[in-house]
C-alpha cells in the first residue's frame, strides 16, 4: 500500500497510496456488530449506557434527516447533514463533561445533542431567521462557525483561559476541563487549523482537536489535502495524533475521552481523527454525483455506524424488539416536534437588526434604526407595503 | 449573437482567455471536476486538463500566495475565491503582496492575477455567503476592483481582466448569475475601466455596479411612469473610477443617487460623493445622496430583502434628491 521515493541524496518520503488503511485505527466495535480489544483504548460503558448511545445515534439521524426534508420542502435555505458522522459525533459528544467546552463547525448537530442544545435552536441558522443566537456558555457549545477551521483557534485560546483559571490538572473531576475542537478534512488545509495546533503546542494547552476526516471537502478528495494519513501529521506539531473508526461510536468515545482526559491533567493536546465518510452532499445545495462514484457509498454503507451498534445489542446486548421500537417511536415524535418548531420560527424583526452590533447601541446606529422604522412605517401611513424588487412597476 | 447566463458568459470569456493565452491558469477549491459551485468553470478541466485548472486544498491564502509565484514566473493566475466571506483569509496575501510587488521592484514584477469573487446578498444563504466587501479592495492602492452587472459586460471584461498586467479583483453579482442576454462575441467591448450609461435621463443620475445596476434600471422605469427621467450609470470600475461619464451626467441631471449592496459607510458612495462635490459643486442642485446596506453585518436571509436596496429605497432616495 505504500511506496518509498527516495534519491541519492538521502532523502526519503514515504508517500502512501492510498489511506484508506485499517492499519493504525481504533476499532472496538466491528462493522458487524463485534467487541473488539484495543491494546491501548478500552470501552469501559455498560450495555445500558451502550443503549443510551444508540438512542443518541437514532435521534441525532432522525434530527439530520427530518432537517433535510424540510429543506427540500423549502422551510430551509440549507441544511449540512451528518449523515454517516453519528458515531464519530455521539462518541466524542458523550465523552465530554459539563465544564469541558465544544467549538464546531456546521454540522455537529450529534454533539449539539449531546450537550443538550434544543435542535431547533440549530434550525434557525439554516432557516434564516437567526446567525445562531444561542448563548455558547449555557451549554459549552459555541456558534457554529462557517469559515473553515477559524473555531480550531478560538477552542485553543479558550483552552488557554482555562488553563489560566485553574482548570487544569487539579484531580478534581469536577474542576479540571478541555476544549474541544471539531473541523474536516479540508480543514487541515488552512492556516489557522496549522496555527492552532503550533499554539496549543507550545502552550501545552487542554485543547482536543478533533477531526472528522469524512473524505470530501464538497467536491475534493482526501488526496487534495494530504499525502499522509492525518493523525500522522500531529507529531510534526509535537502532540499525539490517533485515528480512530469514525463509525464505531465505542472507539469514538473511549479515545475522545482518554483525549480530554490528557487534557484535563494538564498534559497538552491530541489530535483524534475520526475516520469516516460523508455519506450525504456537502450542502443541500450540493450534487455530488457530479464528482464521486457510488460504489465508495455502498462500501460505506457497509460500515454504518448505527446498524453495527444495533447489531451488538441485539445479538448478546440485552435489547430487544421492544427498546428498538420505543426509540423509533421516540425519534418519530422528536423529529414532529422539531418539524412544528421550525415551521412556527418567526422571521425576526428587521429593526432588530440595529441592536445587537455592539454591546451598546452607538447613536449613529440608533439613527439609522428609526430612519428605517419611519421609512417603513410611511408605507403604512400610505395604505400599501413596498413593491417587491422585480414586481412589474 | 448567442443567448447566454452571466455565470455561462463568464465561463465563456475565461475559456477564451485560456484559448488566447497558454499561460492562463484557473485555480480555486472545487473549480475542477465540480465546475465551481456557482458552476462557473464547467468544463474548463475537462478541455485544458488539471495543470491548467486546478482543484486547489481547502486554503484561500494558499490560492493566492501561490498565484504570486505563478505570476513571477510569468503565468496568469485566475483566482476563484468561492464566496465574498471567504476572501478574508486570502486578505493579508491580497493586501500585502499582490498589492505591492509592482510597486516594490519598480515595476520589474507586475502581477497579472485575477481574483474572481462572487459577491452581495439577496440568495437566501447562510452568513459569509453574500457580503459586499469590494470597497476593502479599492481602498487599498495597487488593486484594481471593477464588477460586472450583465453577460455580455461578464463575457469581455473578465477576457480583459485576464489580458491585464495588474491585479484585479473581479466582481460577480451572485444573484444575478442565472440572468439571461444575448452576448455578441464578435464585438468591440468597451475598455474594461470605462463606465457606462445605460439609459439616459435628465431629473437625477442613479450610479450603480453588479447587481444592483438592474435594481436601478427598474427602479427608472418604474419613476419614469411618474413622469421623472433618471440616468442610470454602471460603473463598471470601482477603481479607478472613470469620473467622466460620471460628472457629464452629473452636470446634465443636477442630482445624484449612489447605490449599493455594501454598508454606506465609507463604501464606494463616499468616494463619488466627494470626487463629485470636489469636480462639479456648482452643478449640484442636491446633496450627493446614498442608498446601501446598513452598517450591520449582514443580516440572517429572512429578512434580506428587507435590508438590500430595493426600488423603493432607490426611489425614495430620487423622491428626496428632487425634494431639494
Amino acid at each position: 500500500m505504500e511506496c518509498c521515493v527516495s534519491d541519492d541524496r538521502g532523502l526519503t518520503a514515504r508517500a502512501p497510496l492510498s489511506m484508506d488503511t485499517d492499519r493504525d485505527l481504533v476499532q472496538l466495535l466491528t462493522p458487524e456488530g463485534q467487541r473488539v480489544e484495543h491494546p491501548d483504548f478500552s470501552c469501559d460503558l455498560d450495555d445500558e449506557q451502550i443503549k443510551d448511545l444508540y438512542r443518541d445515534l437514532v435521534l441525532t439521524r432522525r434530527i439530520d434527516t427530518e432537517a433535510t426534508a424540510l429543506q427540500r420542502q423549502g422551510e430551509l435555505g440549507i441544511w449540512a447533514s451528518l449523515l454517516g458522522q453519528e458515531a464519530a459525533q455521539i462518541g466524542s459528544g458523550r465523552a465530554m463533561r459539563k465544564q469541558d467546552f465544544a467549538f464546531p463547525t456546521y454540522r455537529e448537530h450529534g454533539v449539539a445533542w449531546c450537550r443538550g442544545v434544543d435542535p431547533l435552536r440549530l434550525l434557525g441558522l439554516f432557516r434564516g431567521v437567526d446567525q445562531g443566537g444561542w448563548d455558547p456558555r449555557d451549554d459549552g457549545f459555541a456558534l457554529y462557525t462557517i469559515v473553515i477551521g477559524a473555531q480550531t483557534l478560538h477552542a485553543t485560546g479558550y483552552a488557554m483561559g482555562m488553563q489560566r483559571d485553574g482548570c487544569v490538572g487539579t484531580g478534581d473531576p469536577d474542576r479540571d476541563a478541555a476544549a474541544i475542537a471539531y473541523f474536516g478534512d479540508g480543514a487541515t488545509s488552512q492556516g489557522d487549523v496549522n496555527e492552532a495546533f503550533i499554539w496549543a503546542s507550545v502552550f501545552n494547552a487542554p485543547v482536543v482537536f478533533f477531526c472528522q476526516n469524512n473524505q470530501w471537502a464538497i467536491s475534493e478528495p482526501i488526496e487534495r489535502q494530504t499525502r499522509i494519513p492525518l493523525f500522522q501529521r500531529a507529531l510534526g506539531f509535537g502532540f499525539p495524533g490517533v485515528r480512530v473508526d469514525g463509525n464505531d461510536v465505542l472507539a469514538c468515545h473511549a479515545v475522545t475521552s482518554a483525549a480530554l482526559q490528557r487534557a484535563r491533567e494538564g498534559s497538552g493536546p491530541t489530535f483524534v481523527e475520526a475516520y469516516t465518510y460523508r455519506m450525504g452532499a456537502h450542502t443541500t445545495s450540493d450534487d455530488p454525483t457530479r464528482y464521486r462514484l457510488s460504489a465508495d457509498l455502498q462500501h460505506w454503507t457497509l460500515k454504518d455506524p448505527i446498524a453495527r451498534v444495533k447489531a451488538y445489542l441485539a445479538r448478546g446486548g440485552g435489547a430487544g424488539e421492544g427498546f428498538f421500537a420505543e426509540v423509533e417511536a421516540e425519534s418519530d415524535e422528536v423529529a414532529a416536534s422539531l418539524r412544528e418548531g421550525c415551521l412556527a420560527l418567526p422571521d425576526p424583526d428587521v429593526l432588530q437588526i440595529f441592536d445587537h452590533v455592539f454591546a451598546e447601541q452607538t447613536p449613529e446606529l440608533a439613527r439609522q434604526q428609526a430612519d428605517y422604522a419611519s421609512y417603513l412605517a410611511s408605507f403604512e401611513d400610505a395604505g400599501h407595503a413596498p413593491v417587491a424588487e422585480g414586481a412589474p412597476a | 449573437m448567442t443567448q447566454m447566463t452571466l455565470a455561462k458568459a463568464l465561463t465563456g470569456g475565461l475559456r477564451r482567455a485560456m484559448d488566447d493565452d497558454a499561460k492562463v491558469l484557473v485555480m480555486g477549491e472545487d473549480v475542477g471536476k465540480l465546475g465551481g459551485v456557482f458552476r462557473v468553470t464547467d468544463g474548463l478541466q475537462k478541455d485544458f486538463g488539471e495543470d491548467r485548472v486546478i482543484d486547489t486544498p481547502l486554503s484561500e491564502s494558499g490560492i493566492l500566495g501561490t498565484a504570486v509565484g505563478l505570476a513571477m514566473r510569468g503565468y496568469r493566475p485566475v483566482c476563484e475565491i468561492q464566496f465574498d466571506g471567504f476572501v478574508y483569509p486570502a486578505y493579508d496575501q491580497i493586501v500585502s503582496q499582490v498589492a505591492k510587488l509592482c510597486f516594490r521592484s519598480l515595476g520589474k514584477l507586475p502581477m497579472p492575477i485575477v481574483i474572481r469573487i462572487p459577491f452581495g446578498g439577496g440568495i437566501g444563504a447562510v452568513e459569509h455567503h453574500s457580503e459586499s466587501p469590494e470597497a476593502q479592495f479599492a481602498h487599498t492602492a495597487g488593486l484594481k476592483v471593477v464588477a460586472c452587472s450583465n453577460p455580455p459586460d461578464a463575457y469581455w471584461m473578465i477576457q480583459q481582466a485576464v489580458r491585464a498586467d495588474d491585479p484585479i479583483v473581479f466582481f460577480e453579482p451572485k444573484r444575478r448569475y442565472w440572468e439571461k442576454a444575448e452576448v455578441d462575441e464578435s464585438a468591440s467591448p468597451p475598455p474594461l475601466f470605462s463606465s457606462q450609461v445605460r439609459r439616459e435621463g435628465t431629473d437625477c443620475t442613479l450610479l450603480a455596479y453588479g447587481p444592483m445596476v438592474k435594481t436601478s434600471l427598474e427602479a427608472a422605469l418604474a419613476a419614469d411612469q411618474e413622469g421623472r427621467s433618471l440616468e442610470v450609470i454602471d460603473l463598471r470600475t470601482l477603481s479607478p473610477l472613470d469620473m467622466g461619464p460620471v460628472l457629464g451626467s452629473v452636470r446634465k441631471t443636477g442630482r445624484v443617487v449612489v447605490v449599493h449592496e455594501a454598508t454606506v459607510n465609507l463604501g464606494l458612495g463616499a468616494e463619488l460623493a466627494a470626487r463629485i462635490t470636489e469636480e462639479c459643486f456648482y452643478a449640484l442642485e442636491a446633496p450627493v445622496l446614498r442608498v446601501g446596506g446598513f452598517d450591520t453585518p449582514y443580516p440572517p436571509s429572512r429578512i434580506e430583502e428587507e435590508y438590500l436596496p430595493d426600488l423603493d429605497r432607490v426611489l425614495d432616495a430620487v423622491d428626496r434628491a428632487l425634494g431639494y
